[in-house]
């Protein structure tokens, strides 16, 4: 058999190429078992606490949110009305309209207070979902959503009085930066919002808002247990809620 | 019956015609004709008995959404004793890694659309 240079190049490149796909492809398959390392966090009744001095000295910071929408593959929309949000700051006098007056603190008036799903005890918005596509989860308090059941209706963006639910006007895919491969995305046509970051929990780990916050001003923990930090600080701290006159009795709470 | 013969003539070259299609199909063989699945790229047993799975992996993925979403039981031992984490891209295609060569080629066989994919992320395309 006679063989020029060119053609055996040609052939040893294109073996050279096979071998390195059959490589890689057998990394790739390679087993790795589903880490269940961790003991999930469990609860009965989960709370969180902002501390709005910390936030304060922390300024602009959008850690918090920045890290959920990145673990929840959140899309960034240019135009505000398409705006998704699970977790975001806004003014401490937007967020508190009625604790406001005219010569509020200075500080505290224009202080970016973070915001996200109250996980209330009486969800406004679990009482008009026509599908159970949200509702309270019985063992942790957690307001969850399914989104395979949603349909879009809105009623819960409506019920809900802390603008805490967004839905997807437009197919959210192309506006995500960089696609998280084990959190699925949303489609349009549904209603998304906070968990609590229930799918972190079932592993063990803290909700990414409080792991993410290097000032320590989001303390998560369960109010049902007396020992817990939650307990310790409701105990010890003023704390305020969103809107107590609606009786919704969220669970977020901001210590001032 | 008038020209009876042009009749009957003209009603079987119809149903010749009419007919045709099947014919071709069944004389070259496409008619029989079943995609080729790619293998598993792991494991040598499905997370269920493998006929079980041909004709049951929707009812199946529907019970993990339900036992994930609104029970909050995200872990199952598999029938090889291993932990699986009944998750649709982080299990089924962790095994299945060609989803266009297993999925979806018995899928557009059959002319079934899942709507998952929507949401569900295939590893390959986390870029935009
Ligand atoms: C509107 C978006 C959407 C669509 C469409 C959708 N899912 Fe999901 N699915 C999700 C989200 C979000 C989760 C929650 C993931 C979590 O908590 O880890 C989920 C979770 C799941 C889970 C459990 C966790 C996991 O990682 O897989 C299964 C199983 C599942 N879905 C199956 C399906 C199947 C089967 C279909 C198609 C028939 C489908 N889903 C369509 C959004 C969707
Ligand atoms: C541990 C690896 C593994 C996992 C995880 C796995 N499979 Fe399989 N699956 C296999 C193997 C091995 C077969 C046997 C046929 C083969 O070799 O491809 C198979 C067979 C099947 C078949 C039948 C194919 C046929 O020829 O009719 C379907 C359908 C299927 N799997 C779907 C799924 C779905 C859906 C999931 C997730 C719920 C899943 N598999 C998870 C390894 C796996
Ligand atoms: C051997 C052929 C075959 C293979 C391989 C196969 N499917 Fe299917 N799939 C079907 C059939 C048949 C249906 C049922 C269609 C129906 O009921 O109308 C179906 C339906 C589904 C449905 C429900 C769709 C709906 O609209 O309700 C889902 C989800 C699904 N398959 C996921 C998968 C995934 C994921 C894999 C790969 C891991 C896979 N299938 C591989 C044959 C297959």
């Amino acid at each position: 058999m006679s063989m020029d240079r060119r053609k055996f190049m040609r052939v040893s490149g294109l073996a050279a190429l096979g071998l390195a796909g059959g490589a890689s492809r057998d990394l790739l398959a390679q087993e790795t078992p589903p880490d269940t390392t961790r003991a999930p966090l469990t609860g009965s009744r989960w709370a969180l606490v902002v501390d709005l001095r910390k936030c304060m000295a922390a300024g602009d910071c959008t850690d918090c949110s920045q890290a959920c929408h990145r673990t929840h593959n959140v899309p960034e929309f240019d135009n505000p009305k398409d705006e998704i949000k699970w977790i975001w700051k806004e003014s401490f006098e937007h967020v508190f309209e009625e604790q406001e007056h005219e010569f509020l603190e200075e500080a505290l008036k224009h202080v970016k207070t973070p915001v996200l799903c109250n996980h209330c005890d009486n969800p406004p918005c679990v009482r008009v979902c026509p599908t159970q596509a949200t509702w309270k989860r019985e063992q942790d308090g957690i307001v969850m959503m399914d989104w395979h059941r949603c349909i879009g209706c809105r009623y819960c963006v409506l019920a809900c009085p802390y603008g805490s639910r967004s839905f997807n006007w437009r197919d959210p895919r192309p506006f995500i930066k960089e696609i998280k491969p084990d959190f699925p995305t949303r489609s349009r046509g549904v209603v998304e919002k906070c968990t609590f970051c229930e799918e972190r929990l079932a592993r063990g780990l803290q909700p990414s808002c409080v792991e993410a916050c290097k000032e320590r001003a989001l303390i998560f923990g369960d109010l049902e247990d007396p020992d817990s930090e939650v307990r310790r600080l409701l105990k010890e701290r003023f704390t305020i809620r969103r809107k107590p006159g609606l009786g919704t009795q969220p669970e977020v709470y901001y210590m001032v | 019956m008038y020209d009876g013969g042009k009749v009957i003539l003209g009603l079987v070259v119809f149903l010749v015609l009419l007919a045709a299609p099947i014919f071709y199909n069944l004389a070259s063989g496409e008619a029989q004709h079943v995609p080729e699945l790619e293998k598993a790229a792991r494991g040598d047993q499905c997370v269920r008995d493998s006929t079980y799975m041909t004709g049951n992996h929707m009812d199946l993925l529907n019970e993990w959404r339900d036992q994930v979403v609104r029970e909050g039981e995200r872990f199952e031992t598999g029938p090889d004793g291993a932990t699986y984490e009944r998750s649709l891209s982080n299990t089924c295609l962790s095994c299945h890694v060609n989803k266009a060569e297993f999925c979806d080629r018995c899928h557009d066989y059959l002319g079934v659309q899942p709507y998952c994919w929507d949401c569900h992320i295939v590893p390959e395309e986390t870029q935009p």
